[in-house]
């Protein structure tokens, strides 16, 4: 069997202190050793098998130092898929080991599907045949998550862009080929090289853009968005000072204080959370606030998470149903407050709205029922509910990747260009970045361009 | 009808269009006694549309066809009235030959070929019926009640299949241009459970020559040097006829859009679906409105006739329509037509119903090829026939299938497409649907299918010497090309100046300094002599492999990935119905195509990658969970 080389973080992510990075594959030393530098200098290549080595990933792009790391070597057959492996152990922030894995696609691995080390261990022979119906399991279960990230991933802003650049490269590619398949047609303009070169500069230049707003994404810095909402004085900020353990929101008893989005990076039991405190949802006159009000309702629309606080001292209100109704379909947990005041809210209907196990109850002021809150969290995490939130972590390494495949190709095609190379070889590099691009967004390739070029030119006798 | 016993062969083809003679050509050379069975013995390798071969994509196809040892290169070498390399101005990997067939000579060579091939026996007969016993073809039986007995029998009847002729809404039974249409023969293969579509494809107003004045037009002369599709041609014809330019004019489109309500094409009367590359004059006009004009070519039918075909007139309006919209052309004011444009209407084979070598799933040794597969076009036909040819001979002489593959060939690349993905619209070949047409070049066309012609007994010994020397010669000098180094000599600075180069600062690699895009190896052939003299075909191949070689090492590397999955064959009785995992869409269509390899299978629409790489699992693992009965 043979296969090319992948890569992925093999530790569950945001769990302790270490994280690996897994490489597999015919290049899978060769693609540490360029990334990697030990004190003594030695390339990995020329140490023996199943031995660990101390040293530093650098960018070989900037020559930074990125990570300092320890990396186990291992030659095939003698190891988990049966093939060459290198394990690259890096600190276990999200942002170190992303960093690492982003480098290693760089350096030509591919993102591994989810399930494939395992897969390969079981083709390689590695495994036994009887667990091939688990395998089958895994692999099902896994890519229909995944596809459900990717179409969700589409709805952004990412995509957005994206299929603004491979339209663009479409409308040009269109018009090569037609060039091409219809030379004897004038009345299609011919694709000139300096028109070639502009088209790719803008693209590049819109990558570039790219890469750097997005590159660190927002999820894979920051863990998942969790938001904290509930009307006015319901405890909200308390209950953010209280697992940050600071205090940053301002904790008054005048409904409305929190005018802004206040943000907070908690590590919840091994969870990264990005804490979002928001002012009380509901309709306001003033003017600040309102600003307030309408970034948390923004806000809601992007979380991984919600916190959805009741007041237990009070019954629940219209704005509280409203409440229930905005954030429906979402994952959520509901926080009853102020158990230590008189309780006078139906908490059955709480429950009927949430389902029971999805409603903890709290007094902040007492620090009452914040582990279980904690406990809540971290196992709607590990139990796989939250898993979007670890995919798209992983995805958007993959974007990442995938975007600088395609600007060094689009790179390729505009430096041709300038060379006076012949159109028709440009666009292979051309096609190429439209199919990487495409790759981000799911899209397939061949038919839409046929598609283009019928419906845009005026071809045939 | 008394049936009586005319003879028994290796292999029957039905239909002598230009599938039908390369398919009889193939099988015969190839050594397997040979019948083919046609309509009408004048009427040969007819070109019921445009008298032209070749152009992008299918110009190479036919570079193919002569690599593998076909006859359609050799006929139009003949046969032509004018040559001309397309896309000169672009690169290497889309330049394309385009001829004009004088389309009465090409029938008279195509015929005398196929009379003059030992193992192959011409007969006009009606084909009605197929003999088929048990799943397998045994023979056909003709009009007459002939039987004709055979281990495997083509069909290549292109657009005969239930025609209709439709012209402005008069609509009547017949095959293209007034030939009888088989009726029995479409019902006959329904009858054998065979699914199929209804498409449509039109044809332009011919006119007389002596009534167009040239002077409203532009001249389109041939190219001026010596040209060949074929390999093996040493004559060159340099008497070449010119074509013409003109244009629509707004009074065209005027024309048009009046009697829009007279065309069968918007009255709904045409049901079958045209090619979208081919629409037809009304099409152009109503889907690209903004546009002022069209270009119209006019092209001389051949030496001995004065009839011109007028290429972008393609039309099913009624005649009296037709009269107006040729006198609205300038040049075409006084126009006399000769035969109006029609529609045409015909039934084709679903293609996914077949195997890789045209052989269909259904009936065993039953081949079909050419437009009855759902393709438009000579070129295609030609290859699907030759295809279909070499296979059924192979099949009869116990000798290994040939399928090309997509990095092979423009050829490769059609079947797949028909087998695999089948075709909602009549199919054309373009280049941009090679994956990977850097490497499937006018120029290498030999150097990728001359051994397979010649493994099949289709390329003769003297002609696979010379292939053989010519690579030899190739590849030495672009080794030498490597090895030599060029000195800053004031010549070749000068040579390089005059390119608008850089000049040379220390010695370099003559390969190295040809991969410069300003570069041409014939200035660098000054400095560089090459080993030994060399032929243009030469020097071009060298050429383009140094200057290019890093876009064709990429090829290379995308083909070998690609080979991989090729090579993971998926058994032939698997039963998708026992593998749980994969989803719903994309078993129905693994069923139906029955795909041979991984690689074909992730070509299939519907199928995506998590259902191939759960396929894969249960392949590799060995025991293909359960197999159907
Ligand atoms: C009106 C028209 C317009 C076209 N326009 C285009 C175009 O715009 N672009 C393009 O690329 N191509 C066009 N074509 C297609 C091109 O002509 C065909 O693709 C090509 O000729 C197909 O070759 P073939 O060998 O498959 O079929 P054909 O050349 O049609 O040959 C079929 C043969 O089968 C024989 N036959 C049929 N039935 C029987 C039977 N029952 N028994 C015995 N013999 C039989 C016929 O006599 C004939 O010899 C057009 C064709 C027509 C008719
Ligand atoms: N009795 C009691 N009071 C609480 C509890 N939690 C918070 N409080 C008080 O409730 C008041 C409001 O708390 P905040 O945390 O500011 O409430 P908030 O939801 O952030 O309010 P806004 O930002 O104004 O929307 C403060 O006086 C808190 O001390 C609790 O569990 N019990
Ligand atoms: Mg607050």
């Amino acid at each position: 069997m043979h296969f090319d080389t992948i890569a992925a973080i093999s530790t569950p992510m945001g769990e302790g202190a270490i994280a690996i990075v897994r490489i597999s594959g015919e290049y899978a030393w060769e693609i540490a050793d360029r990334i990697f530098q030990s004190p003594a200098a030695k390339p990995l290549c020329e140490q023996p098998s199943h031995t660990i080595h101390y040293g530093h990933l650098h960018d070989p792009a900037t020559a930074e130092v990125v990570e300092e790391v320890m990396v186990s070597i291992m030659k095939g057959p003698k190891t988990f898929t049966r093939e060459d492996i290198v394990e690259i152990n890096c600190h276990g922030g999200i942002t170190s080991v992303n960093r690492v894995l982003e480098l290693v696609l760089t350096e030509g691995a591919r993102l591994a599907e989810p399930g494939e080390f395992t897969k390969r261990a079981f083709l390689n022979g590695r495994i036994d045949l009887s667990q091939a119906e688990a395998v089958m399991d895994l692999i099902r279960a896994k890519t229909d998550k995944a596809m459900s990230v990717a179409l969700n991933q589409m709805e952004g802003k990412l995509s957005h862009l994206i299929g603004d650049l491979r339209t663009a490269l479409l409308e040009t590619l269109a018009q090569v080929e037609v060039n091409i398949d219809y030379p004897e047609y004038d009345d299609v303009e011919e694709v000139t090289i300096p028109l070639m070169v502009e088209k790719g500069e803008w693209v590049r230049d819109e990558i570039d853009q790219l890469l750097r707003t997005s590159s660190q994404g927002k999820i894979l810095r920051e863990g998942l968005s969790t938001v904290i909402v509930g009307r006015p004085n319901v405890g909200k900020s308390s209950l953010l000072n209280s697992l940050v353990q600071e205090n940053k929101a301002i904790v008054t008893d005048i409904a409305g204080t929190t005018r802004d989005i206040i943000e907070e990076y908690v590590n919840v039991r091994g969870v990264p959370l990005r804490l979002v405190d928001t002012a009380g949802i509901r309709e306001t006159e003033d003017i600040v606030e309102r600003i307030g009000v309408e970034r948390s309702r923004q806000v809601l629309k992007e979380a991984d998470l919600i916190l959805l606080m009741v007041n237990s001292s009070e019954p629940l209100t219209d704005e509280d149903e409203r409440l229930f109704e905005a954030v429906a379909g979402m994952d959520m947990l509901v926080i009853v407050n102020k158990t230590d005041l008189p309780a006078k809210i139906d908490l059955e209907h709480v429950y009927e709205m949430a389902g029971k196990d999805r409603v903890i109850t709290t007094s902040i002021l007492q620090e009452q029922g914040i582990a279980e809150l904690e406990e809540a969290i971290a196992s709607l995490f590990f139990e796989g509910s939250l898993e979007s939130g670890d995919l798209s972590y992983v995805s958007n390494a993959r974007h990442i990747a995938l975007l600088k495949q395609a600007r060094h190709t689009i790179e390729d095609a505009v430096q041709a260009a300038k060379a006076g190379v012949p159109i028709d070889m440009i666009q292979i590099d051309v096609t190429r970045t439209w199919e990487i691009l495409g790759e981000i967004i799911g899209d397939t390739v061949q038919d839409s361009l046929l598609n283009e070029l019928f419906s845009k030119f005026c071809l045939g006798k | 009808m008394p049936q009586f016993e005319a003879g028994t062969f290796d292999c029957i083809v039905i239909g002598a269009g230009h599938a039908g003679a390369e398919a009889a050509y193939a099988a015969a050379k190839m050594g397997a006694s040979t019948v083919v069975l046609t309509m009408n013995l004048d009427m040969i390798a007819f070109m019921p549309c445009n008298p032209s071969l070749g152009g992008p994509a299918k110009g190479i196809v036919v570079r193919e066809i002569d690599a593998l040892g076909g006859v359609m290169a050799k006929v139009i070498d003949k046969t032509h009235i004018q040559m001309r390399m397309l896309n000169t101005g672009k690169g290497p990997a889309v330049r394309a030959l385009r001829a004009q067939a004088d389309k009465v000579l090409y029938q008279q060579e195509m015929k005398r070929i196929l009379e003059e091939q030992p193992n192959l026996t011409l007969r006009q007969a009606v084909v009605e019926r197929l003999i088929v016993e048990d799943g397998e073809v045994k023979g056909v039986v003709t009009q007459i009640g002939a039987i004709f007995r055979a281990k495997t029998v083509i069909i290549t009847t292109g657009t005969f299949l239930r025609g209709e002729v439709i012209i402005g809404d008069l609509k009547y039974s017949s095959g293209p241009n007034n030939q009888m249409p088989s009726i029995k023969l479409a019902d006959h293969l329904k009858e054998l459970g065979l699914q199929t579509v209804r498409f449509k494809t039109g044809t332009p107003p011919r006119i007389n020559s002596n009534t167009i004045d040239y002077s409203k037009t532009e001249i389109q002369p041939g190219d001026d040097v010596p040209r060949s599709f074929s390999y093996e041609t040493t004559e060159f014809i340099m008497d070449q006829l010119p074509c013409w330019l003109t244009y629509t004019t707004p009074e065209t489109h005027e024309i048009i859009n009046e009697n829009l309500h007279l065309s069968p094409m918007y009255s709904g009367m045409i049901k079958g679906k045209g090619p979208s590359y081919c629409p037809s004059i009304e099409d152009k006009i109503v889907r690209f409105a903004d546009k002022s004009r069209h270009q119209i070519f006019l092209e001389p039918e051949g030496r001995n006739t004065r009839e011109v075909y007028v290429q972008g007139l393609s039309t099913s309006l009624p005649e009296h329509v037709q009269h107006r919209l040729i006198a609205s052309v300038p040049g075409l004011e006084k126009a006399e037509m000769m035969r109006a444009g029609y529609a045409i209407e015909y039934d084709s084979v679903i293609a996914t119903q077949l195997w890789p070598t045209l052989e269909t799933k259904k009936i065993k040794n039953l081949y079909t090829a050419g437009q009855i597969n759902g393709t438009s076009g000579y070129e295609e036909a030609a290859a699907q026939g030759l295809m279909a040819g070499i296979n059924a001979a192979c099949n009869v002489l116990g000798k290994d299938e040939v399928v090309l593959d997509r990095s092979e060939a423009y050829i490769g690349v059609l079947v797949d497409d028909l087998v695999t993905k089948g075709t909602s619209e009549p199919y054309r070949l373009l280049t941009s649907r090679a994956e990977y047409r850097l490497l499937l070049r006018h120029d290498n066309a030999d150097m990728r299918l001359t051994e397979i012609g010649y493994q099949n007994g289709m390329i003769s010994e003297e002609r696979y010497e010379s292939f053989v020397a010519k690579k030899a010669q190739i590849d030495a000098e672009i080794e030498h090309l490597r090895k030599v180094s060029v000195k800053p000599t004031e010549e070749i600075q000068a040579i390089i100046a005059e390119a608008g180069g850089t000049a040379l600062r220390e010695p370099m690699k003559a390969a190295d300094l040809l991969k410069r895009p300003e570069m041409k190896y014939s200035e660098l052939c000054t400095v560089v002599p090459p080993l030994e003299e060399i032929t243009d075909e030469v020097a071009e191949q060298v050429e383009i492999f140094i200057k290019y070689e890093g876009y064709i090492e990429k090829a290379m590397q995308q083909v070998e990935r690609m080979k991989k999955m090729e090579n993971k064959r998926i058994p032939e009785n698997i039963d998708y119905d026992a593998i749980s995992g994969i989803a719903k869409e994309a078993k129905a269509n693994l069923k139906a195509v029955q795909p041979l390899s991984i690689a074909q299978a992730s070509r299939i629409s519907g199928v995506n990658p998590s259902d191939i790489a759960i396929l894969l699992v249960y392949i590799e693992q060995g025991k293909i969970a359960k197999v159907s009965g």
